[in-house]
């Protein structure tokens, strides 16, 4: 038996015996299990959400909180960055220059940074207007369910940085480049789940 | 035109055509809502038909989920997370507006 061969026995965690592309897949199906694990936790926020939908205890109601306008460009900002992502995902395939692999990136981290702005100017004027938190079921299962997606924008965006600077200092490592296609697969499932959210708490709550 | 550019254009097409079919399925949505044509419930079943197709079209065209035997194994852990989350979410709403309409 040659010394440079390796059997795998029992558990195989990406050791010698796979090539780097096997890795690479690997590496992105792993992520795809988080993905729907997180998925899951969403689920559960958003039949908690539909379970005190109507619990409103007296105070603020869904129609009289949320507003069409903002809803809609925040939608709107959020598609965009997957678009400018999938961009960025196209010039990483095609091996094109590293610049531009930047300027996607950097736009795409813009057109995030928007959504949280935009996003957090809502939640404050519902502050405003006496929805907040602690003030009835309703308004309870809302803060733990939207901010939740915006908490993870906001990770996504904190990744996105991280990932510019290894992609500034390693340049085009293979790990950095699975690091990033790691990335969009998160941001694309972010948008999915935006979609959920503006269609049942937002649209159907301005339904009367 | 050489392969790799080839196989370019085909990625840049797919993205294309899934940000217009989003941008097409959330406007529909949200004007569903805005001017209202339908009953309260007849626009809910639309935003939530709209919803659902638009799922599928970032599955499809920015996810890469699709038919092939390349993404078979992507496909059956999304449609097996369908199927968990449709049973988890499905019984929790039956199971509490069930307890709520005997505590009435």
């Amino acid at each position: 038996m040659s010394a440079g061969e390796v059997i795998p026995t029992g558990l195989d965690l990406g050791g010698a015996s796979q090539s780097a592309p096997e890795r690479a897949a690997t590496g992105v199906q792993g992520f795809w299990v988080f993905l729907m694990s997180d998925a899951v936790i969403f689920a559960l926020l958003f039949a908690t959400y539909g379970v005190m939908l109507s619990r409103t205890a007296g105070g603020p109601t869904p129609a009289a909180v949320y507003k069409i306008g903002p809803a809609f460009i925040e939608t709107l900002i959020l598609l965009t960055s997957s678009f400018t992502f999938g961009m960025a995902s196209v010039t990483l395939n095609d091996a094109g220059p590293r610049r531009r692999l930047f300027g996607w990136m950097s736009v795409t981290l813009l057109l995030g940074a928007a959504f949280l702005g935009m996003e957090l100017r809502d939640f404050g004027a519902m502050f405003s207007a006496g929805a907040y938190p602690t003030r009835s079921g309703y308004l309870s299962a809302f803060f733990a369910l939207v901010p939740l997606h915006g908490l993870h924008v906001l990770v996504g965006a904190v990744w996105m940085v991280v990932m510019m600077v290894q992609l500034r200092v390693f340049g085009r490592d293979a790990q950095v480049m699975l690091n990033i296609r790691r990335l969009a697969l998160f941001w694309h499932f972010l948008d999915i789940v935006w979609i959920a959210i503006f269609s049942v708490v937002y649209l159907q709550g301005l339904i009367r | 035109m050489s392969a790799s550019a080839r196989e370019k254009r085909r990625e840049i097409r797919a993205y294309v055509i899934g940000y217009g079919l989003a941008l097409a399925l959330t406007a529909a949505a949200f004007a569903a809502v805005r001017w209202r044509g339908f009953t309260a419930s007849a626009t809910l079943a639309i935003v939530l038909g709209l919803a659902l197709v638009q799922l599928i079209v970032h599955f499809r065209f920015f996810l890469h989920v699709s038919l092939s035997r390349a993404s078979r194994d992507n496909l059956g852990l999304v449609l097996f997370s369908a199927l968990i989350i449709a049973l988890m979410v499905s019984g929790t709403l039956v199971i509490l507006f069930n307890l709520r309409q005997r505590m009435m």
